[in-house]
């Protein structure tokens, strides 16, 4: 089976995140940058397919060049060869827009599966995988926290708000997953050596035949007119118990009106 | 004034909490429409309760295909009313169906999304806290109209009552958006506590919990207030309390009137699903946990020793 992860490349969600107070765009400059951590739980659930059925594993990561490191850390977990669309038009592209080079680039990879993260933990906006899907006219089950293939069939079972479903599909697809999937594995030294070698395309915009005006700034659907730090959360009273924090707690809620 | 469509997010035969928010909102804005999706005789037990808060239009679209298949359906309708209805604006909840939905429809429309949108005003300009909520950002769709998702408990609904006229629309779709089909859905019971994120009152429970058996204690005091129950990811990796409960950065966001942690720490993974809680009220037998920087009420203690002398008293004062 070919499968092909997305991998993205964020702030560290550990420590300060910033938007640069120039274009109102994520600050990378100033931040730690990590492999998104929902997408190690898809590349962990790829390379199980791998391992259990054949085939190959590719990473596609759209970012800047910085975003390199975090296709070689990715790429010592074990996937094969990693595809880096990297354009410096992509800067300030909207959902939509990143969503249009992303089709582009499954599009030359001919993948039957493809796994995300069911989120990136700078966005959280959860629809890349069924903007994909609409592009791509292929089927999406997405919030996966298990996956069971079977040939040409797949099945997944999903939280919901209000329980449990099971959906199938078939290939090819896309299936996003959250963190309740499986165990990611740490890249072994082997991995980390071999990664350095793993074949590594570069494409741009022009190599997927996208116009420069139709993502980035330029093309993007939305805008950010205005971006404020909002001031720390100051703590309060603090009491230690002797005997009567449950009694002096309540108090606090019935000051509040909660009890 | 032009329509504005909400999406009715029910479950249950009863409309959600956040769908009676997004009617709220969308009265500022508009007219609002509701669109309710689901299998056949899905809207009727929902209409009243609509107009309730201000529907001047219900439009339903029922069929096996919407309720058999995951978003695709539902888009695929939707985006057919914007084209013929022509809103002034689109809202759906800041959920997990909600996104995809919202996802789905921008591409086919060609038109911008917002997500986790705190509020909306008239000229289109939206609010959103990013970052776990340490960062307030205006934003504005540029492309075609706003489109957004509305995060759930982000303001008080008031009922506004009118009688809805309620209109059946088309609710076929061709085969590309049957790919996946729902074979199985299971209910879980969550007897009478309000939903996690949609409660104005949040009891959660950590490490410090030390076990499943001990979360009754967490359940208890939530119950005793009214309140759904949390846990922190150290609480739901360590299998104390199931996954879908967990509040932080890979769970749950949540920003209820009050939000109490019992045996949390505090880390910036849980501070990232509930710092914007109204209130914050922690119990804790380190006193350097970077919870209390948050609260505006801590108690260092054991936590089994105050939550039940605490349960007592709320119980004493009734």
């Amino acid at each position: 089976m070919n499968i092909v992860v997305l991998v993205k490349q964020v702030p560290d969600s550990g420590a300060e995140r910033n938007l640069r107070s120039d274009d109102k765009t994520v600050d990378r400059a100033s931040a730690s940058n990590v492999i998104n951590e929902m997408d190690e739980y898809a590349i962990e659930e790829a390379l199980k397919i791998k391992e259990a059925h054949g085939g190959e594993v590719t990473v596609l990561t759209m970012g800047p060049v910085s975003a390199t490191e975090s296709i070689r850390k990715a790429l010592s977990m074990g996937p094969d060869k990693a595809v880096h669309v990297q354009d410096d038009a992509l800067h300030g592209s909207c959902a939509l827009g990143t969503s249009k080079v992303l089709a582009a680039a499954l599009g030359t990879l001919g993948a039957d599966l493809v796994i995300s993260g069911a989120e990136s933990t700078d966005g959280r906006v959860q629809v890349m995988p069924q903007m994909l899907a609409e592009r791509l006219g292929i089927a999406a089950l997405t919030g996966a926290r298990k996956l069971t293939v079977d040939g040409s069939s797949l099945t997944v079972e999903r939280q919901t708000e209000d329980g449990v479903e099971v959906v199938t599909a078939s290939t090819p697809a896309i299936v996003s997953v959250w963190d309740t999937i499986n165990e990611p594995r740490y890249p072994s030294f082997k991995g980390i050596m071999q990664a350095k070698s793993k074949p590594l395309t570069v494409l741009s915009l022009a190599d997927l035949g996208i116009s420069a005006d139709e993502v980035g700034f330029a093309g993007a659907t939305t805008t950010v007119v205005d971006a404020n730090k909002r001031p720390p959360r100051q703590g309060g009273r603090r009491v230690e118990d002797s005997g009567e924090g449950g009694v002096a707690l309540v108090e606090f809620l019935a000051s509040e009106k909660f009890v | 004034m032009s329509d504005v469509l909400v999406v009715v997010e029910h479950a249950g035969g009863a409309a959600k909490k956040v769908t009676l928010e997004m009617l709220t909102l969308a009265r500022d804005l508009g007219t609002p429409a509701a669109v309710v999706f689901g299998a056949p005789g899905t809207a009727a037990a929902l209409s009243d309760k609509l107009g309730e808060y201000g529907a001047a239009k219900v439009y339903v679209a029922e069929s096996d295909d919407i309720a058999g298949h995951l978003v695709a359906p539902k888009a695929a309708v939707l985006a057919r009313l914007i084209t013929t209805a022509q809103p002034s604006a689109v809202l759906l909840g800041s959920t997990q169906e909600g996104k995809e939905i919202a996802a789905r429809v921008a591409v086919k429309l060609d038109n911008g999304v917002l997500t986790d949108v705190l509020s909306l005003d008239a000229d289109g300009t939206a609010t959103q806290a990013i970052f776990a909520g340490t960062t307030i950002v205006k934003s504005q769709v540029t492309r075609g109209l706003p489109l957004a998702t509305v995060r759930p408990n982000s303001l008080t609904p008031t009922p506004s009552p009118v009688t809805p006229a309620v209109e059946t629309i088309d609710a076929t779709v061709d085969d590309s958006a049957k790919l996946v089909k729902v074979v199985e859905r299971r209910t879980e019971q969550k007897g009478s506590r309000p939903e996690l994120t949609e409660a104005s009152i949040v009891v959660s429970g950590g490490r410090g919990v030390g076990s499943a058996d001990n979360f009754k204690l967490v359940e208890e005091f939530a119950d005793l207030l009214g309140a759904a129950v949390g846990a922190s990811r150290a609480a739901t990796d360590s299998g104390f309390y199931p996954h879908q409960f967990q509040v932080g950065q890979t769970g749950k966001t949540v920003s209820p009137q009050l939000y109490i942690a019992l045996g949390i720490s505090g880390a910036i993974q849980h501070r990232a699903g509930m710092q914007t809680s109204k209130t914050i009220v922690a119990v804790n037998k380190d006193s350097e946990a970077p919870i209390f920087e948050l609260a505006d009420f801590g108690v260092v203690g054991d936590l089994f020793k105050v939550v039940p002398q605490a349960a007592e008293e709320v119980r004493k004062r009734r």
